[in-house]
């Protein structure tokens, strides 16, 4: 089961729904909304999603998981819209007969998901600007704190020369 | 000859064009030709090797085939989770 959703998640209802007789191992992950990013205080995020895309992708990294470590139970949910500091924005479970499975198959499915899915989260700052996270061309001009709704026409220079692929 | 395709934008891509979604008749043959002709409308200021294209929300190679009616987004590098 994968889902993207604007609604808060109900953790305790995705891991009984994982639960099954045959399952001794457990895990889950969570992903929170940090107060901070790179030395600035956040005060919140703002998720957007391709969520056609998003939903078929998440479903293809969850089989494979199960491909490499199954027999495992798993599930996953992604927030998309503005959340506050400590809300959960990302969840995955996983149920497998022994816990080795189970941590394997979750680790696989955040690490994978953080680079594939195509969702993209927006910073709001405690100073009030905001600003794309990993702008490659922020990233390739070398700007650490360069964070806020700026015309990327300045980036222009540095970013033609840059080799970076996205991180 | 033209198709008429659907664009849909997102994160600073959207931000840029100032729309979410456009119909755009083109002459264009690839998502790739394709790509140099919006970015040519709406400067984009970015390069092509940094993103990565949808074709009816799957992904696909730059050099595809475009047909009349196809979805079409433009994928900047992704931040979630």
């Amino acid at each position: 089961m994968f889902e993207i959703t604007s609604k808060q998640v109900d953790v305790d209802a995705l891991r009984r729904g994982l639960m099954s007789a045959d399952c001794g191992g457990y895990t889950a992950f969570e992903g929170w909304v940090r107060d901070h990013h790179k030395g600035r205080a956040v005060s919140g995020l703002h998720y957007e999603a391709y969520a056609d895309l998003a939903t078929a992708e998440g479903l293809r990294i969850l089989a494979e998981a199960e491909d490499r470590f199954g027999p495992v139970r798993m599930a996953c949910v992604h927030r998309i819209g503005d959340l506050e500091v400590g809300e959960l924005a990302v969840w995955v479970g996983a149920a497998a007969p022994h816990r080795d499975e189970a941590f394997k198959a979750c680790r696989y499915v955040i690490d994978e998901l953080k680079q594939r899915l195509p969702i993209w989260k927006k910073e709001h700052y405690i100073e009030g600007e905001s600003a794309w996270v990993d702008c490659e061309r922020c990233r390739a001009a070398g700007h650490g704190k360069h964070h806020h709704d700026h015309d990327h026409a300045e980036d222009r220079p540095a970013a033609r020369k840059a080799e970076g692929e996205s991180a | 000859m033209t198709v008429k395709v659907n664009i849909s934008y997102f994160a600073w891509l959207r931000e840029r064009a100032g729309v979410e979604t456009e119909q755009f008749e083109t002459s264009a043959r690839t998502p790739a030709q394709l790509w140099t002709e919006l970015d040519a409308r709406h400067d984009f200021n970015t390069e092509r090797r940094h993103l990565k294209v949808a074709v009816n929300d799957a992904f696909s190679s730059w050099d595809a085939s475009l047909a009349d009616g196809d979805r079409i987004v433009f994928i900047p590098p992704v931040s979630g989770g």
